[in-house]
């Protein structure tokens, strides 16, 4: 439905010059996410803030792979929490400095992704999701009983460190605009991802795989390089993560974590770009500020979940596209 | 007129200014699960039970202003440790206490040791929290995983339970409580006949019971925890095991997963608890003031959050701020002192000292009643109950 619109919004407007990378209000939306989030750590608590960017930016890559690539994973928390895991292992027993643990909690997540993604895109539909869902419950028993991962207890106390060994995270400045870097970066990427010709076929795979076998792709490649892309971004999340709250832990290995993610992604708005940030927002907060309210917030979450389901299916973000006629 | 007006505001403004300038502001955090797992045992029952603490210590009159604050962690430590850091850092809260899940206590544990606070641990069974991860900030209140398992372990060596078989759950945490409990029944002068191990979250025992049964055993130890221990408590009273003269020693067991079960099921049941209601005069008026305001028996975390306010408070009126490591001093320099645990003291690594006690599930018939579950089979001296500091690998206590 976005690739049609996309057509025509190009075809009735020939005349309209604008950036060929991105159409103007995405340019302006984007400058004002950024300009907001530059802002917020001197309004809003940091540390709640890089949870919600970490969560954003997690949904984002799941997005990518539901919304543009039409595949329904349901065991992506297994790349973010052995990222978690990994990135956690690597500040604290072999001393990395924290970019460069992230990227070795990036690394194992892709791989898991290509091996994962190689067996899983095999099958379709719900046999595609339960395939996913079986590895992410061997990562999780994995963690559950792997020495290096401290069981149910976690990995604890991990060292925040200073960044290419200058800027001191233990500070929450310096670590917001660090993890506001990840973010954004890995928001353009996706952003950028979705919009190139590789991004243009996955859609059409989506839309009609048959058809685009038929005009001689190779489907199974698109389909493991965006499954491999999208764990290695949610690896990113999750790695980031871990240096945040200085902990891995078996919570971001669970599949509640998978179904969360699920949640934030239909909530916000399937296959939109920013529909994932206002899900993994919304979701995070009401996670926090409604904590006081105990087994409510569950409740609540449901409650909004069967809203969303019944009243605006295509999410936050998809209903306002609809109405301002706009690709978002 | 005029002079009437300026006299009445001044005398309004020196009213309101005088108890703002004594007092103290205290904040304390109850931070449990109150959705899940836990909630029976922790939940709001300990705040309640934290309030009854402002209330028995009578902070108004002591010019200290009490607010208590409580979340629910939803067993993440992310989100436990994320709203532990938000207290200290925007709502200025004090003292956290409660805590259950273990994961979240050890994030919690960092957290309040990283922003200099107290941490007063009721909830949580990790004995790493005087161990490994030990903090200067952290006093470890109720129980442990150590007291649990090898309390009982000792225990029923001495009542006559003296060879076992232990029925592990697979994975570290059940591993090293079977391997913790094996080592207390050796010393003790019992013997291990064998062991088998069953998947986390099984839900079919009966192979797992069976052998246990064959091997003869006169205890069966569950090194298990939550559901395992539920379910395979269940299908042992399904086959008989201990009216056939076996007995089950939970290792890792709470009052409130006996009131689940129902005598009927855990009937014969040994276990560790801190607290008794009815152990004697103190404890039985507390636990009916409780249940007036609560409607259930106190539990020994609710009862330990509880204990650990009321000695918080004191250290607090003593040292007249809430400044956390003259309230800390204080309260590891004094022994503390409450109708839950009598008089105890708090050890250099943070364990606080007091007896435990070896229960056992009462029959139906031997039941007087409602929430009248358990029978005493001893009690556990303090320096027996808990790991000694050697052992414990913390390396602040040991300078």
């Amino acid at each position: 439905m976005a690739g049609e619109s996309d057509v025509v919004a190009a075809a009735a407007m020939p005349t309209v010059r604008e950036p060929a990378w991105m159409p103007r209000h995405h340019l302006v939306l984007f400058a004002l996410l950024l300009a907001g989030l530059l802002v917020a750590p001197f309004m809003l608590y940091p540390i709640f803030l890089m949870k919600v960017l970490c969560f954003a930016l997690f949904a984002s890559a799941f997005n990518l792979l539901l919304g543009y690539g039409g595949l329904l994973s349901f065991g992506h928390a297994a790349y973010f929490g052995m990222a978690s895991y990994v990135s956690a292992h690597a500040a604290k027993v072999w001393g990395l400095t924290p970019e460069l643990a992230i990227l070795s909690g990036t690394l194992i997540a892709a791989v898991l992704g290509l091996v994962f993604g190689a067996l899983a895109i095999r099958r379709q539909g719900i046999y595609f999701a339960m395939v996913t869902l079986a590895f992410a419950q061997m990562v999780y028993f994995f963690s559950l009983q792997a020495p290096f991962t401290g069981g149910e207890d976690g990995i604890q106390a991990v060292p925040r460190g200073h960044l290419f060994g200058l800027f001191d995270l233990s500070r929450p400045e310096p670590l917001y605009f660090f993890v506001l870097a990840i973010f954004f970066g890995g928001i353009l990427l996706i952003y950028r991802i979705i919009h190139s010709p590789f991004g243009q076929v996955l859609k059409a795979i989506r839309q009609n795989e048959a058809r685009a076998i038929s005009l001689g792709y190779q489907v199974n490649r698109y389909k493991l390089a965006v499954f491999v892309l999208s764990a290695a971004l949610s690896g990113l999340a999750g790695a980031t993560k871990a240096i945040v709250f200085q902990l891995a832990s078996l919570t971001d290995v669970y599949w509640a974590m998978s179904g969360e993610v699920v949640l934030m992604t239909l909530l916000g708005g399937m296959g939109t770009v920013f529909g994932p940030l206002v899900g993994a927002a919304v979701i995070v907060t009401m996670q926090n500020y409604l904590a006081s309210f105990g087994d409510w917030v569950t409740i609540i979450q449901g409650a909004i979940f069967v809203i969303a389901v019944l009243l605006f299916r295509e999410g936050i973000v998809g209903v306002i596209a609809k109405w301002t006629k706009k690709p978002l | 007129m005029k002079l009437a007006k300026a006299l009445l505001a001044t005398a309004a403004i020196a009213a309101m200014a005088v108890p703002a300038l004594a007092e103290t502001d205290v904040k304390i955090g109850v931070l449990n699960d109150r959705s899940g797992l836990y909630a029976d045992l922790a939940g709001e029952g300990s705040v309640v039970a934290a309030r009854m603490a402002v209330e028995d210590f009578d902070a108004a009159s002591k010019d200290i202003a009490v607010e208590i604050l409580s979340a629910d962690h939803q067993n993440k430590p992310d989100v436990g440790s994320n709203i532990a850091r938000q207290w200290i850092d925007t709502d200025e809260v004090d003292v956290i206490v409660d805590v259950p899940t273990s994961s979240v206590a050890l994030a919690v544990n960092e957290v309040v040791r990283e922003k200099d606070k107290v941490f007063l641990a009721s909830g949580p069974a990790t004995s790493d929290l005087t161990g490994k991860a030990c903090s200067p900030n952290t006093i470890h209140w109720t129980y442990d995983t150590y007291s649990l398992a090898n309390g009982t372990g000792k225990a029923m060596v001495e009542q006559g339970g003296d060879t076992w078989f232990f029925l592990t759950a697979d994975y570290a945490f059940g591993h090293a409580l079977e391997r913790d409990t094996a080592a207390v029944v050796e010393a003790s002068g019992g013997k291990v006949l064998g062991n088998v191990r069953h998947p986390l979250s099984s839900s079919d025992f009966s192979s797992f019971l069976l052998q246990a049964q064959s091997s003869g055993a006169k205890v069966i130890g569950l090194a298990n925890a939550g559901g395992d221990t539920v379910n395979s408590i269940k299908q042992a009273a399904e086959f008989g095991i201990v009216q056939a003269g076996q007995s089950l020693a939970g290792l890792l067991i709470f009052s409130t997963d006996v009131a689940a079960l129902g005598l009927e099921t855990a009937q014969g049941l040994v276990l560790t608890n801190a607290f008794l209601a009815d152990r004697n005069e103190d404890t039985a008026a507390f636990s009916a003031r409780f249940k007036e305001k609560h409607g259930k028996n106190p539990t020994m975390v609710q009862a330990g959050v509880y204990s650990a306010v009321l000695h918080y408070l004191k250290g607090v009126e003593a040292v007249g701020s809430d400044d956390a490591d003259a309230v800390l001093e204080w309260m590891k320099a004094n022994p503390s002192n409450d109708p839950i645990f009598g008089e105890a003291t708090i050890r250099k690594d943070g364990r606080h000292m007091h007896d435990m006690y070896l229960l056992q599930v009462k029959s139906p018939d031997e039941s007087a009643g409602e929430e009248d579950y358990f029978k005493l089979l001893a009690t556990i001296p303090a320096e027996e109950a808990f790991r000694s500091i050697e052992d414990g690998e913390c390396e602040m206590a040991k300078q």
